[in-house]
């Protein structure tokens, strides 16, 4: 049974300033209504200014995405009631919208190139917020902090086959905006997506509301398992709008509430068409994550995975082009496979990683002077350092203070004999041709290392030791 | 030359909503001159209710930038004036704070909306006011009450800070004794503001000038037709005559466009107020929602007590006119007609220089005689045309029948708001003279 995902996604561009107005977007942590004004407040006789460069981010989305950009688009007003929304209609566009007809390849199930395709993409402004406040006495606070903050609505054709597709869909699709520099996937709220799923020949639902990249993929994997489940039952899908509970995993039928809105659009009298044939030719495109990839395939000789990772997210991306000249196969290794996985464990972010300090730590890798073993250590002293807002320690000081450095010479030596002294037994096992004796000798000179050897080198200095010392 | 004007006028018409006692005033072109300001005008610390009691109690945080103008220019704002709840009429009988009588004969209205500001200039309580003309009105109430009105050019004066009736077709205007008064005041307030996007920075600085000799006048049939009290016609020809005199000729035009004008104007205005008079819900000003109640069921009570019944009546209009299944059927049929008539003033302009008929095709009415919407809508048949055109249009005093005020409306084509003023100074000079 095939599934058909479609989605419409709302971004927050990063604008310095709200869409129709100077009020500044960055209210993290302020105080509720302090980035107000007349017009985000929708005060009587207030009029909308539209923010150029809110413009010029969506015309860069829209270029990247590959679509086509109408010579006139044009705004218009979404009238409803809801205490969030200030003058009782949001500006939006409805059938002249900014760009349409795009692309963007990722890769299907089996690992293949697809292209998904984009329907449209279109500027809007956010509402205020709804504070529920309960207990004894309930009632409801608005905060327009948030009142006029430019979206940029994203809607794809119904091209994705799994939850999983559409979980890379949105990476990729964050990595093209984080290329752009006009999204920052770190803010609250920064990404929302309503979700269109239904199974081949079956009614389509329509999930509300999800908030995160996770859980896009959750409520696309519960909604796939409840209507196959309904299905498999003999009933039917309703042909609903449902609402996703991040907390419980779980979509809800929404049924009843707003189905039948009737938003009366019509073109916004207060702002003229928009005309953007201009601005389309200036907008200049950075390297993108796709091209980049090849990029690094190419230019670093590193694997498809490997170049795959590293462009996802250009912070990432920036820090591997810093650390390669280091040595770019061990670099990548390194930065997707080791430091990736440490960052995540600790919920950091690379933009905390000193790129010099991590260059030493190649270095040190590079020369042999500490083991892949001790290396994973080092780095871990180093991001707890830096996660305890700590500076963060030379690698090289890390291990001497903690006597990491790769077992060598006479010290080396005396250990390897301490051990064959110790074992006699297994010594004469490998002599009498039990091969896995030698693994178990070679076991107990790591742990007496504490993991300062090379494991493959160990296996035959330890054989050599033994011919050595043949009686 | 800076002080407090102390301003308690014998307002014996009801011409003001609110009066400021003690109106600072300062330097400039205006210095010291008393200037009332229609009630949907933002004035940053004086009640603005729009004529209506779902504003009542509203202060508005900020200047309208035409207020910033005039308070730069020196002027005392000395007061609110009184106007058709949201401008919602032709009469100043749809306030929430009682009608305003003539002050030619106070048993009839002043006109509308901005009646106010005309019977406030034309009682002699100020020199000059502020209106906004929608589809009239400015140049109603001017003709009715005998003083001179000028809706400017769509896009011509800053619509920050009034409280949008109908966005695209209303403009802020000035309304004087004297056309010289009425330059002067345009000249203050048409100045470019980047915060209104449908302007154009197009600054209005001219002094009056008489000479006419050679204007071509376009005479529209349809203004001088049926629904046209005749001897008003009569008084209108007769001031065109006086142009004539002066050096001016005549030239038949017509505007086919106008049989559907009224139909057009209103699915548009009503469209645009229904979503303009939405934002009125009682949780950030005016008379508070009762917060016990859930907030749809607040609203629907609040809106229903404290709006009028025309404002009711337009607000249902407009949503009807929108709605899927019937926004093909209205509002874009509306759009149609309103570029017919922009095109037919095009074309005729291709032809004049500034087109002239009556203001309005009655003298004013008694206060109350307007019982049914539908009559008092046709009364705006020869003034919503060049709101729906965009066009600049002025109303000047000519003449009077039974008694009463005639207006002469001189219409221009856009961005000439410079010739119609001049048109109607030359009338003005020749017969004061």
């Amino acid at each position: 049974m095939k599934t058909i995902i479609g989605l419409e996604i709302h971004v927050q561009l990063s604008t310095a300033t709200k869409l129709f107005c100077g009020c500044s977007t960055d209210y993290r942590d302020d105080e509720p209504n302090t980035h107000c004004c007349p017009i985000c407040l929708g005060l009587p006789g207030a009029l909308p200014r539209l923010n150029r460069k809110a413009v010029e981010y969506g015309l860069s989305v829209a270029k990247a995405l590959n679509m086509k950009v109408p010579e006139v688009s044009e705004f218009a007003r979404k009238n409803y009631f809801y205490p969030d929304l200030p003058k009782a209609y949001q500006i939006t566009q409805y059938d002249k919208p900014l760009a349409v007809e795009g692309t963007v390849e990722i890769e299907d199930d089996e690992g293949h190139e697809k292209i998904v395709r984009i329907t449209r993409v279109h500027l809007e402004e956010d509402p205020g917020r709804l504070v529920h406040v309960t207990g004894s006495s309930k009632y409801s606070l608005v905060d327009y902090n948030r009142s006029g903050i430019p979206l940029l609505e994203i809607v794809t054709e119904p091209d994705l086959r799994s939850p999983q597709e559409a979980r890379r869909f949105l990476n990729k699709l964050r990595a093209i905006l984080e290329y752009l520099g006009v999204f920052d996937g770190d803010r609250e709220g920064a990404l929302r997506v309503d979700a269109n799923i239904s199974l081949e020949g079956s009614e389509r639902v329509e999930v509300k509301n999800i908030s995160s990249y996770k859980g896009v993929e959750k409520a696309l994997t519960f909604e796939v398992t409840r209507q196959k489940n309904l299905l498999r039952r003999g009933q039917k899908v309703v042909r609903e709008t449902r609402h996703f509970m991040e907390g419980r995993g779980i979509t809800t039928s929404a049924r009843g509430k707003e189905e039948e809105y009737d938003y009366r659009y019509f073109p916004e009298p207060d702002l003229q068409p928009l005309r953007v044939a201009d601005w389309m030719e200036k907008i200049k495109l950075p390297e993108l994550p796709t091209a980049r990839k090849n990029r690094f395939m190419e230019q670093y000789g590193i694997s498809l995975n490997h170049a795959r990772t590293l462009t996802g997210d250009p912070k990432l991306a920036d820090f591997y082009e810093h650390v390669a000249p280091v040595d770019p196969i061990l670099s990548a290794t390194w930065v997707a496979d080791i430091l990736l996985g440490e960052l995540n464990y600790r919920d950091m972010s690379i933009s905390a990683v000193p790129p010099e300090r991590f260059m030493e730590l190649l270095a040190l890798l590079r020369s042999g002077t500490i083991t892949d073993k001790a290396g994973v250590q080092v780095l871990r002293e180093m991001l707890n350092a830096c996660a305890a807002g700590k500076p963060c320690e030379a690698p090289a000081t890390i291990v001497k203070r903690e006597n990491l450095a790769k077992a060598a010479g006479d010290e080396f030596t005396a250990i390897v004999q301490a051990v064959l002294a110790a074992n006699p037994q297994a010594v004469s096992d490998y002599r009498a041709g039990k091969k896995g004796a030698l693994n178990f000798l070679v076991g107990q000179v790591m742990k007496e290392t504490r993991g300062r050897a090379d494991p493959r080198e160990l296996g035959r200095i330890v054989a050599e030791c033994i011919d050595k010392s043949e009686v | 030359m800076t002080g407090i004007l102390d301003y308690s006028p014998d307002d014996r018409y009801n011409a003001f909503i609110t009066t400021c006692r003690e109106a600072p005033y300062g330097d400039g072109v205006l210095g010291g001159v008393a200037v009332a300001i229609k009630d949907n005008i933002s004035t940053a610390g004086i009640q603005t209710t729009c004529g209506s009691r779902i504003l009542e109690g509203y202060i508005p945080p900020y200047d309208a930038y035409v207020v910033e103008l005039i308070r730069k220019a020196g002027a005392a704002i000395v007061g609110k004036t009184n106007m058709d709840e949201f401008g919602m009429g032709s009469t100043t009988e749809t306030s929430a704070f009682g009608p305003t009588k003539n002050p030619v004969d106070p048993t009839r209205v002043p006109g509308g909306s901005s009646g106010g500001s005309a019977a406030a200039v034309a009682a002699g309580l100020v020199p000059m006011a502020l209106g906004t003309d929608t589809g009239g009105s400015i140049r109603c109430p001017a003709a009715f009450c005998g003083i001179v009105g000028l809706k400017p050019t769509y896009g011509r004066v800053s619509r920050y800070g009034l409280i949008a009736y109908a966005n695209s077709l209303e403009q802020i205007g000035p309304m004087a004794r004297t056309v010289e008064d009425v330059s002067r005041l345009m000249s203050v307030i048409a100045r470019y503001d980047p915060r209104d996007s449908t302007m154009l920075d197009r600054p209005y600085d001219h002094k009056p000038s008489a000479d006419v000799k050679g204007l071509r006048i376009g005479i529209p049939k349809e203004y001088f037709g049926e629904g046209v009290d005749p001897r008003i016609a009569d008084t209108v020809r007769d001031a065109i005559g006086v142009l004539e005199g002066l050096g001016a000729e005549t030239v038949p035009v017509s505007i086919p466009g106008m049989q559907h004008a009224l139909a057009a104007y209103y699915v548009i205005c009503t469209s645009e107020a229904s979503s303009n008079l939405a934002r009125f819900d009682g949780v950030r000003y005016g008379p508070a929602v009762d917060t016990r109640k859930t907030w749809h069921e607040a609203y629907q009570d609040l809106r229903g007590k404290l709006f009028g019944a025309e404002v009711r009546r337009r607000i249902m209009l407009g949503t009807f006119a929108l709605s899927a299944g019937y926004a093909g059927r209205y509002y874009a049929k509306a759009q149609i007609a309103r570029r017919n008539i922009r095109d037919d003033f095009e074309r005729a302009f291709r032809e004049v220089d500034v087109i002239a008929g009556p203001t309005m095709p009655t003298v004013a009415f008694r206060l109350g005689e307007k019982t049914d919407p539908l009559s008092m809508y046709l009364s705006d048949i020869l003034t919503v045309p060049a709101n729906l055109a965009g066009i600049p249009a002025i109303s000047v005093p000519c003449g009077k029948v039974d008694g009463l005020p005639v207006g002469l409306q001189i219409m221009g084509r856009q961005f000439e708001d410079e010739r119609v003023v001049d048109t109607a100074y030359a009338y003005e000079q020749e017969v004061r003279a």
